[in-house]
């Protein structure tokens, strides 16, 4: 039975990630992490005539970097699943339109990178497909825009507001060894603890990921100390500190090996309030820092969590409250180093 | 779950993660938007000073070029992206003025550009600032009444 306890699935093959490839813009690439991604551009249009495609370069530049690393090409990959935060997810749809490889959508707001890994290693699985292609991207003017205000407006906000990472992550999931196994997948349900504001993502995504992470103890029968490190997608300076007051409440301690992506992207004296956040974030701190620290034998088993705030602005006009999920991926050094 | 009914789990919630969460500095925030508010209206001010000296312009007619330049500095501020940042060291003290009327309108109209001239910019111009002329419209026709009544009386 790959269903573990409730929510978890552990995967029956061995399943790697072959290769990944981040783009990242300015801001990313001044922070603590820059050395970690492929490819970095130096303005937020990277290039383009205006702001989507600047996202859909983006993506497209990651998962070139990533087929370059694989010594793959896109007609070598039978399925691409991807998903973004723009309406309508256009960014991936326009980005499956050129690479021509049969696509799934998907949605998860900010969890979308641990949703399309956690899907493609099942459908690798399941036999549905051999090699599958991930990507993920968000753009912090894309997001302004559709969320929030115009880029230049000049409105001010609070401290728990996040900045939405400007990026994309992309990876290359199949049964051939890699030094980066994917053992199991947590999938998790939709929590909304009443949380109205838009500028507070952390506090409303907190118990989500809490809710995920006991769930996958529960399921597996695993403890913290099981891993090297849990990483939360982009909980912010904010969400963090809830997240272990909530796990703890479950005698759960995460405190001496959790870190969040968000807090991870950028420097503190960043102008970037609480944190980073967006699809990108999780993604691209994952598949460039994490794996970096995996590969030089610092890290040997993680769980990474993205958190997801699933909203749009309409909703938050309309005085509804902010439903939230999280979905979390086990991440091993393979036996053996999977060669 | 209806509007703005918390379930139990909700509120206790809400109550749990206050004292985790930062507190906004209200009070720095107030002294930033008096200083820069106030530095606004003192330059409008030195602007109105030059016409009146400068172009003939008399104290009552000094107004409609002051606001003008100073709707045109802050539209330029916005394009070369000075004033978004302002706006978050100033909060209120960068939004309230007419300059800050202006920041609402020029940002609008650059950010919709990619979407053309009719249904991009000129569809959006007034997105943000729509309201205040609203309610500015409202809030002048409803006090207009009120002063009509009070000389009909007096």
């Amino acid at each position: 039975m790959k269903l573990t306890g409730k929510q978890t699935w552990t995967y029956s093959k061995p399943l790697y990630i072959n290769a990944t490839g981040t783009a990242v813009g300015p801001e990313e690439a001044a922070g603590p992490l820059g050395e970690t991604y492929d490819i970095t551009f130096g303005d937020l249009h990277c290039g383009q005539e205006n702001w989507e495609l600047a996202e859909r370069h983006l993506m497209e530049q990651a998962i070139d970097a990533c087929m370059k690393n694989a010594g793959k090409t896109p007609d070598e990959m039978d399925l691409f699943l991807s998903g973004d935060l723009i309406n309508q997810t256009i960014i991936a749809n326009y980005t499956a339109r050129k690479n021509q490889i049969p696509y799934l959508g998907m949605f998860g707001a900010c969890s979308t990178s641990m949703e399309t890994l956690a899907l493609a290693s099942a459908l690798i699985d399941g036999d549905f497909a051999n090699t599958v292609l991930t990507a993920v991207s968000s753009h912090n003017a894309t997001a302004e825009r559709q969320f929030r205000y115009p880029t230049e407006y000049g409105g001010q906000k609070p401290d728990t507001a996040t900045y939405t990472v400007t990026g994309a992550g992309a990876s290359i999931i199949s049964s051939k060894p890699s030094p980066y196994q994917i053992k199991m997948a947590t999938i998790g349900r939709v929590l909304d603890l009443g949380i109205t504001d838009p500028f507070d993502m952390g506090s409303a995504m907190a118990p989500a990921a809490a809710d995920t992470i006991a769930t996958h103890f529960e399921d597996t029968g695993r403890s913290p100390s099981d891993y090297d490190l849990i990483v939360t997608g982009d909980l912010s300076a904010v969400g963090s500190p809830i997240l272990l007051e909530l796990l703890r409440e479950k005698n759960y301690d995460l405190s001496s090996n959790h870190q969040d992506c968000g807090l991870l992207v950028y420097r503190p004296d960043q102008p970037v309030f609480a944190g980073g956040s967006g699809c990108a974030c999780s993604a691209v701190v994952t598949y460039g820092h994490l794996l970096k620290e995996m590969k030089e034998g610092k890290l040997k088993r993680i769980f990474v969590i993205a958190t997801g705030a699933l909203m749009n602005p309409m909703m938050v006009q309309q005085k509804e409250t902010i439903p939230t999920i999280a979905h979390g991926v086990v991440i091993e050094v393979a036996d053996g180093g999977g060669v | 779950m209806g509007k703005n009914e918390l379930s139990p789990e909700q509120q206790a919630y809400k109550e749990k993660i206050k004292p985790l969460q930062p507190t906004p500095p209200y009070f720095v925030n107030c002294l930033k938007a008096f200083l820069i508010g106030g530095l606004i209206c003192a330059i409008g001010q030195g602007i109105t000073n030059f016409y009146i000296t400068f172009f003939n312009f008399t104290e009552k007619t000094a107004g409609n070029p002051t606001v003008a330049t100073l709707i045109l500095v802050a539209s330029l501020l916005t394009g070369i992206g000075v004033y978004d940042k302002l706006g978050q060291f100033a909060g209120a003290g960068s939004i309230v003025p007419v300059t800050g009327f202006a920041n609402a309108v020029t940002s609008a109209a650059l950010e919709h550009k990619s979407e053309g001239l009719v249904l991009g910019v000129a569809t959006n111009l007034f997105k943000l600032a729509g309201a205040v002329i609203v309610f500015g419209a409202v809030a002048a026709y409803i006090i207009g009444m009120i002063r009509y009544l009070f000389q009909m009386v007096l």
